[in-house]
């Protein structure tokens, strides 16, 4: 499926798609959204990407395996929740919010990065599984 | 203390990573970790004996009762500078023993773990967190013994030992609830006062059943046993630390420190009394039979252990006392001789003591510390090994029941069996004329005879000063597991009495019976037939029948084909469900709940059945996938339509990707070469009508029932007020219910390693066949 139109469009279309994907993330507070959609927007994007340019060049493009994102993620999810226990004396996951907002951001609490950590596993779940299926079938 | 317990693991964690490019080479700074931690504790000693605690409380999960509440008294402090203390030696006799060994960093991290584990259990106060580092140590365990994992036998041992001691942590698990439950706190030192009222509980028998399960597993107790003579696989360093003198004490450690929560009661102390009578004798004879060296050793533990399961069975004072002053006689003199047997193995290169002989020629310091050991083990005045074998004594022929005397017989036959064994392991070697081949046996390096040298020494010290141990950390354990503890006084003569008769008669027997009985091949070949009924192989035969089992079970219900898998889930849901549904429903579809049907939803759902009879009928397998990527979008747009625009955002990007994962399968497939016959189609088509229609039903009941609203309100009003959120459905996923989205990401990455696994290992399977 390697078309011109697609493979042109497609250059363009990665970064607005991720873009659009860390917006989707950053909205889910107030807005429909959230991680987990957001995640999934972001792999569509190297998904498409990989249709249009062939999987080499996405797996070039992002340098490392996006198997590496699933711990990171998990990481970053655990210890979002681990950070109220062992700075605040508080329960496993309690949330913790910063007082004012930031503009464009929202306020920032630690279940932002709970949310921001669910992102990057599910970008990570789910390319690791395309990109493996794509290279064995 | 916290960062005491969590020193060991962090430097673990630290090793782990650190460990390729320090190469062993500082191996020997790795001792200062025990080290330090010993002098931590020593320091507690004064004020422990002067009866305070030290108590250190984190919360975990409060919500439950589990907290890391962790409190040092005698007892805990008795074990803590065993565990440092011994820890240390071992840690370096280790740094020489296993020289040059290419994972020796991996060992350090595994002992560290183990050390760490070791100290959370013992100053664990709540039963959670106790079963926690419990857990802890069994898995330690597991990699140490099967540290040599290229030798197919001591992998089998190392899985043999997690099996049983594994099994004795759930136990302990169940046990912990259940105690939980009926005293209403974890906490340990909470309990005791309730002490009664668990006692008069009506499962009071299964929560004290449950424990002892737990305890004799890991305390290698009768009929459990089996695992401990297997665990010798163990470097020599293991089989010291964990194997003799800490962990296999956890099991009686922890009996001791439920011994005021549960004791008292007939059935607590009826059972340990067998249980650790029988294990006492059956080992101490088993000893009889083995020539290698540790093979002695560990059945001399294995006798031991059962000696203190023994004395806190009889609960008396003076039993409980005597158990405390045995557990640090034996961890000295044991260790002794554990450290000892790695030296003759590292220089001789063999531990068969029939080949053994003369040794102190060679290795002079080694023989010293064998020979005190074996004095100590003996009970040969002035060791400090006398003066707990004089205790137990005491305690059985001061208790106050008609089996008194048995029970005294039973404990000097016992002993006299162990002091045999300790000659023939710490004296044998040592005496006699030096057979040809040994005489170039190198001299064993500092690391190594030192630390032998030192336990065996200091267990010397404190028998000729026994004041030294009374008032510092004997009279605390007492105090810790009792109350109003009487005095102590620890002493080598207490003028003619029967009980020194007794130890006369053990020391001579044992004597009489160390020149008379010698251990040769044919011996340990006639008790090996006995292998057949023994409860190892009952155990092992039983995990073989259930392999099977599972096989067979494996072959009917995991056939390997997609479409049965689904076929038999499906029908199983159908049947289960409709049974209920014709049982007990009464059919009430409220019609008035409805909606009125607009035009989107009418072309919609045009659009779905358009779709699923183009999936069904069509010839192209990409066609039939596209179709049900049609269908998956139309419920999207029903999702919006009744706003559920988060449902809707997420299954149609699922959708998206189902569908692209289907055509990266499908691609490269032929098209439908060859339809599935008439029956087979009927026979789905009857499946996914019932499977829909029972949908269907289901649907309509949900809606006909009341609705608790309660949830949902509090979620929507506390969204904002709680988590600073307007999206509730967000709010509930990384906030109300974050450790579930938690746990769910964690099933999503196991699931994609899963997927990564099976591929790719199959792809090089494949390609090296191509080679």
């Amino acid at each position: 499926m390697k078309t011109i139109i697609l493979r042109t469009a497609s250059n363009y279309l990665l970064p607005i798609l991720l873009l659009f994907s860390i917006f989707i993330l950053l909205r889910g507070h107030y807005l429909p959204g959230g991680g987990f959609v957001g995640g999934l927007i972001a792999s569509i994007a190297f998904v498409l990407h990989a249709f249009a340019n062939g999987l080499k060049d996405t797996k070039k493009l992002l340098k490392f395996h996006p198997g590496f994102l699933m711990p990171v993620g998990l990481a970053l999810a655990f210890l979002s929740g681990l950070l109220p226990v062992i700075g605040f004396d508080e329960a496993f996951m309690t949330g913790l919010w910063m007082h004012d907002p930031i503009p464009v951001i929202g306020s920032i609490g630690t279940a932002l990065f709970f949310d921001i950590g669910v992102y990057i596993v599910v970008q990570g779940v789910t390319l690791t599984i395309i990109f493996t299926i794509s290279e064995s079938a | 203390m916290l960062i005491a317990i969590l020193i060991g693991f962090v430097f673990a964690l630290f090793l782990a990573f650190a460990g390729k490019y320090l190469k062993g080479k500082l191996s020997i700074l790795i001792s200062l970790i025990p080290l330090g931690l010993f002098v931590y504790f020593l320091q507690y000693i004064p004020s422990i004996s002067e009866g305070k605690l030290l108590v250190e409380n984190h919360q975990w999960i409060p919500s439950f009762g589990v907290n890391l509440n962790f409190r040092l008294d005698g007892l805990a402090l008795l074990f803590s500078l065993m565990i440092t203390g011994i820890g240390t030696l071992v840690f370096a006799y280790t740094s020489s023993y296993l020289k040059n060994h290419i994972y020796l960093d991996r060992f350090y991290a595994y002992l560290l773990v183990f050390m760490g584990a070791m100290l959370g259990l013992v100053l664990s106060d709540n039963l959670i967190t106790l079963f926690v580092f419990w857990e802890l140590t069994s898995i330690s365990s597991f990699f140490l013994i099967g540290f040599n994992n290229t030798n197919p036998d001591s992998r089998r041992s190392a899985q043999t030992a997690l099996a049983v001691t594994g099994i004795g942590g759930l136990l302990f698990l169940a046990g912990a609830l259940i105690l939980g439950n009926i005293a209403g706190t974890y906490q340990i030192s909470e309990m005791i006062p309730l002490s009664e009222m668990i006692g008069q509980n009506a499962h009071y028998v299964l929560a004290v059943a449950l424990i002892f399960g737990a305890a004799f597993t890991k305390s290698a107790q009768f009929p459990f046993h089996f695992w401990l003579p297997g665990a010798m696989k163990a470097p020599t360093p293991v089989s010291t630390y964990l194997h003799s003198a800490t962990m296999v004490k956890a099991g009686i450690y922890l009996l001791f420190r439920l011994s005021p929560v549960l004791g008292g009661q007939a059935f607590w102390n009826t059972t340990l009394l067998i249980v650790g009578a029988v294990t006492m004798f059956y080992a101490a004879f088993h000893t009889l039979f083995r020539t290698d060296l540790k093979g002695v050793l560990a059945y001399s533990t294995i006798a031991a252990l059962g000696i203190l399961t023994f004395l806190i069975g009889l609960g008396t004072h003076e039993a409980l006392l005597a158990a405390g002053v045995f557990i640090l006689v034996h961890a000295l003199y044991k260790a002794t001789l554990f450290l000892m047997t790695g030296a003759i193995d590292l220089g001789t290169k063999t531990r068969d003591v029939t080949a053994l002989s003369g040794l102190r020629k060679v290795m002079l310091p080694i023989a010293v510390a064998g020979i005190l050991a074996a004095i100590s083990n003996a009970g040969i005045p002035p060791s400090v090994g006398f003066l707990g074998k004089d205790l137990i004594y005491e305690s059985t022929l001061h208790f106050d029941h008609s089996s008194a005397i048995f029970l005294t017989i039973l404990a000097v036959a016992t002993n006299v069996l162990i002091a045999y064994a300790g000659y023939v392991a710490g004296v044998k070697p040592f005496i006699g004329k030096l057979p040809t081949g040994m005489e170039n046996v190198d001299f064993p390096p500092l690391l190594i005879w030192l630390p032998p040298v030192l336990l065996a020494v200091l267990g010397f010290v404190f028998g000729i000063f026994p004041g030294l141990i009374q008032e510092s950390l004997i009279k605390p354990i007492l105090t810790s597991v009792v109350q109003n503890a009487s005095d102590v006084h620890l002493k080598l003569w207490h003028g003619f009495t029967p009980i020194l008769g007794l130890s006369v008669l053990t020391i001579s027997l044992g004597l009489l019976l160390y020149f008379l009985w010698k251990p040769t091949k044919s011996k340990e070949d006639f008790i090996e037939r006995f292998e057949r009924i023994s409860p190892k192989s009952i155990l092992e035969n039983l995990a073989i029948l259930f392999e099977r089992g599972s096989d067979l079970w494996t072959r009917i219900f995991q056939n390997g084909y997609l479409r049965n898998y689904i076929s038999v889930i499906i029908i199983f849901l159908v049947g289960l469900v409709s049974v209920t549904l014709l049982k007990n429903t009464t059919y009430n579809i409220d019609y008035s709940s409805f909606s009125r049907l607009t035009v989107y939803e009418v072309v919609t759902l045009v659009i779905m059945i358009l779709s699923i009879g183009f999936a069904v009928f069509t010839k192209s397998r990409l066609a039939a996938v596209a179709a049900t990527g049609v269908m998956g979008y139309s419920i999207c747009l029903f999702f919006v339509f009744y706003s559920a625009p988060d449902l809707a955002m997420t299954q149609f990007t699922i959708d998206t990707l189902t569908v692209i994962l289907f055509v990266l399968v499908l691609y490269k497939l032929p098209k439908y070469l060859k339809l599935s016959d008439y029956k087979t189609r009927v026979k789905d088509a009857v499946i996914s009508t019932a499977f829909g229609g029972l949908i269907t039903i289901l649907a309509l009941e949900v809606l006909a029932q009341p609705v608790n609203e309660e949830i949902s309100n509090y979620y929507a009003e506390n969204s904002y007020i709680l988590a600073h959120g307007k999206n509730v459905v967000n709010v509930i996923l990384v906030d109300f219910r974050g450790t579930d989205t938690m746990v769910e990401i964690s099933v999503l990455t196991i699931a994609a390693i899963g997927v990564f696994g099976l591929l790719k290992l199959r792809l090089k399977s494949s390609e090296r066949k191509q080679k």
